[in-house]
């Protein structure tokens, strides 16, 4: 079994409403993930992320193509792929509130039919990992909101999957915690090399610093998949020009100027001021966009030409910001 | 299947039970107040019966009638309220995803409800029928305790599995179903004979009410402990009971397992607030 976690072609339509047609959730998405990776499926809100994780994880079924994991079709062998996998969704906090955190542990761990021994070992190893450790005792509902979100990662490797999925994982902890759970991950990986992780994210830095490869995932299709140093390396004969103004507006009309080959930015509310990244397929075109920039009466207050990052890629792939 | 797997299999799914009937008997334990609550103020509608059974002058075994089926309504509600709208609750709170990607059996994680309900609801209708014999002073009859025990156990099953078909519309329907357990609730109160022996109703409501196993349960345990009769008396009962049993747990199963299947293909399976 050369691949992990493998996608044919598949595509998931869902039916809108009654009378309102269909969205087209996946489209053709065919991606290959070796035993042993920790790949990142990165886009923004709706791209497909979750709907593909389900569709590997037996929750959803594609409309069209086929899925595998750990050599086992999704749709026909469902009992073989879930004994191997698990999943994380972030911000999901499953568990019982009258039951204490090591009860949920022992709870979840039944159904993968572990011993009692077995599962204390891991509860314990697991808890120290994500923090959790003095928390054993304590009814989840009386754990804070990011604790329950660590126990949620601690159930996830409860089994010690051979494949886990993991949907957006760090989404709303704390950036302690979220270091923490990615480091995790990582060592996961790293000290055990037959695992495979396929973790989604909208955090182009979690996707740079974890995964060994990036699929690029939008509106449903995937714009682009490699590792996140080659996919840097696509942007590197173009130009990132970050500018820092003041004010705030809609500067979608730059990507009209010949040479931009993509724009994003965010607005600070704090200041008052707007970074823009601008991706430049001509240098030349620089000038344009700080002349459109302060004839729209803005004031630029710097401008730096920053190494590339997975968010210039995707701003260069798809034309605008992961926002 | 080969034995190997089918012993990991069987060995999941027997942990899975009983892990999720300690949960709902450790839960139910950490916040006993409904142990009060789901207690008196039943009883405050049971004693409206009895009283009106007084009034009327009726036989004095009624008040065990209203009683005994004051405690069999504790497995009812419980069937109804607890067991067939838990898939939806554990949607609302997140659990459903791990347990459906877990390579477990829906059936095993709904037993382990139901006999943890049962656990916790038997609890519940022995402190109605307490109550029943320190207030009202019902005497019981126990002629045939085995027979009352296979009669009880066997309307456990029909029940509890009629909640797992229950339970099989709520994972695919979530909140729109609560409209069937509405419909049925008062119903089957009247029809099953919860409050008056059901031999009082008019034959073709009869005939309506045999379709509900707890009909039977309630008429043969009623017989054998109100009344003193044994085994032999209620030997139909058992036969329906048992038969009950079978089909419902059947169709429990084939529901669950088509409804999941239909909630993937339509990607409603953990679709929430609808």
């Amino acid at each position: 079994m050369e691949y992990s976690v493998e996608s044919r072609n598949v595509s998931r339509t869902f039916k809108k409403g009654k009378n309102e047609g269909i969205v087209r959730a996946l489209d053709d998405i065919s991606i290959k993930i070796r035993s042993g990776e920790l790949f990142g499926l990165l886009g923004p809100n709706g791209a497909g992320k979750t709907t593909l994780i389900k569709i590997f994880c037996t929750l959803l079924l594609p409309s069209d193509g086929s899925a595998y994991v750990g050599g086992h079709d999704v749709v026909k062998e469902a009992d073989s792929v879930r004994r191997i996998i698990n999943m994380i969704s972030g911000g999901e906090t499953p568990g019982y509130g009258l039951l204490t955190v090591n009860e949920n542990l022992w709870f979840f761990s039944q159904l993968y039919g572990m011993r009692g021994d077995v599962a204390k070992g891991r509860r314990k190893m697991l808890l120290d990992a994500v923090g959790l450790a003095d928390q054993g005792n304590t009814r989840m509902n009386r754990l804070s909101s990011g604790m329950k979100q660590r126990l949620n990662v601690a159930r996830g490797f409860m089994n010690d999957p051979e494949v886990i999925f993991l949907d957006e994982p760090t989404l709303g902890l704390d950036v302690i915690s979220a270091k923490q759970i990615r480091g995790y991950i990582r060592n996961w990986v790293n000290t055990q090399p037959q695992k495979t992780v396929l973790l989604t994210t909208h955090y182009m830095a979690e996707a740079d610093e974890l995964c060994d490869r990036v699929g690029i995932i939008h509106e449903g299709r995937v714009v682009a998949c490699d590792t996140p140093s080659n996919l840097k390396a696509t942007v590197k004969n173009k130009t990132v020009f970050q500018f820092k103004v003041t004010g705030s507006g809609d500067y979608g009309k730059l990507s009209s100027i010949k040479g931009v080959a993509g724009l994003s930015w965010t607005h600070h509310i704090e200041s008052d001021t707007s970074t823009l990244k601008v991706v430049l397929a001509d240098q030349a075109s620089a000038s344009e966009v700080e002349s459109a920039l302060t004839g729209s009466g803005s004031r630029i207050l710097s401008a730096e030409t920053p190494e590339p990052t997975l968010e210039d890629v995707f701003i260069h792939l798809v034309g605008k910001g992961l926002q | 299947m080969t034995a190997p797997v089918l012993s990991s299999y069987m060995e999941r799914n027997l942990r899975t039970v009983v892990a999720r009937t300690y949960v709902r008997v450790v839960g139910g334990f950490r916040e006993p107040s409904w142990l009060i609550w789901d207690t008196i103020l039943p009883m405050l509608s049971l004693s409206a019966y009895i009283y009106v059974y007084k009034v009327m002058n009726a036989p004095r075994e009624f008040t065990g009638f209203v009683i005994l089926g004051g405690a069999m309504i504790s497995f009812w509600l419980n069937v109804l309220w607890s067991m067939a709208a838990n898939l939806y609750w554990e949607k609302e709170i997140g659990n459903l995803e791990p347990f459906l990607i877990a390579p477990i059996s829906r059936m095993a994680m709904l037993m382990g409800l139901a006999i943890g309900g049962i656990f916790n609801t038997t609890i519940r209708a022995l402190g109605i029928v307490v109550a029943g014999i320190l207030i009202f002073q019902v005497e019981f009859l126990v002629g045939d305790a085995f027979a009352a025990l296979i009669v009880f156990v066997l309307t456990m099953i029909a029940l509890y599995s009629l909640g797992m078909v229950f339970a099989s519309l709520f994972l695919m329907y979530g909140r729109e179903a609560w409209h069937m357990s509405h419909l049925l609730q008062e119903p089957i109160y009247f029809l099953s004979g919860f409050y008056f022996p059901v031999k009082y109703l008019p034959f073709w409501l009869q005939v309506a009410a045999s379709a509900i196993p707890v009909t039977f349960g309630m008429d043969a345990i009623r017989r054998i402990l109100i009344l003193g009769e044994g085994f032999q008396s209620v030997s139909l009962h058992v036969i329906a009971l048992a038969l009950f049993s079978v089909v419902l747990f059947v169709m429990a199963r084939w529901s669950l397992a088509y409804m999941e299947d239909m909630g993937r293909r339509e990607g409603r399976l953990t679709l929430r607030w609808q």
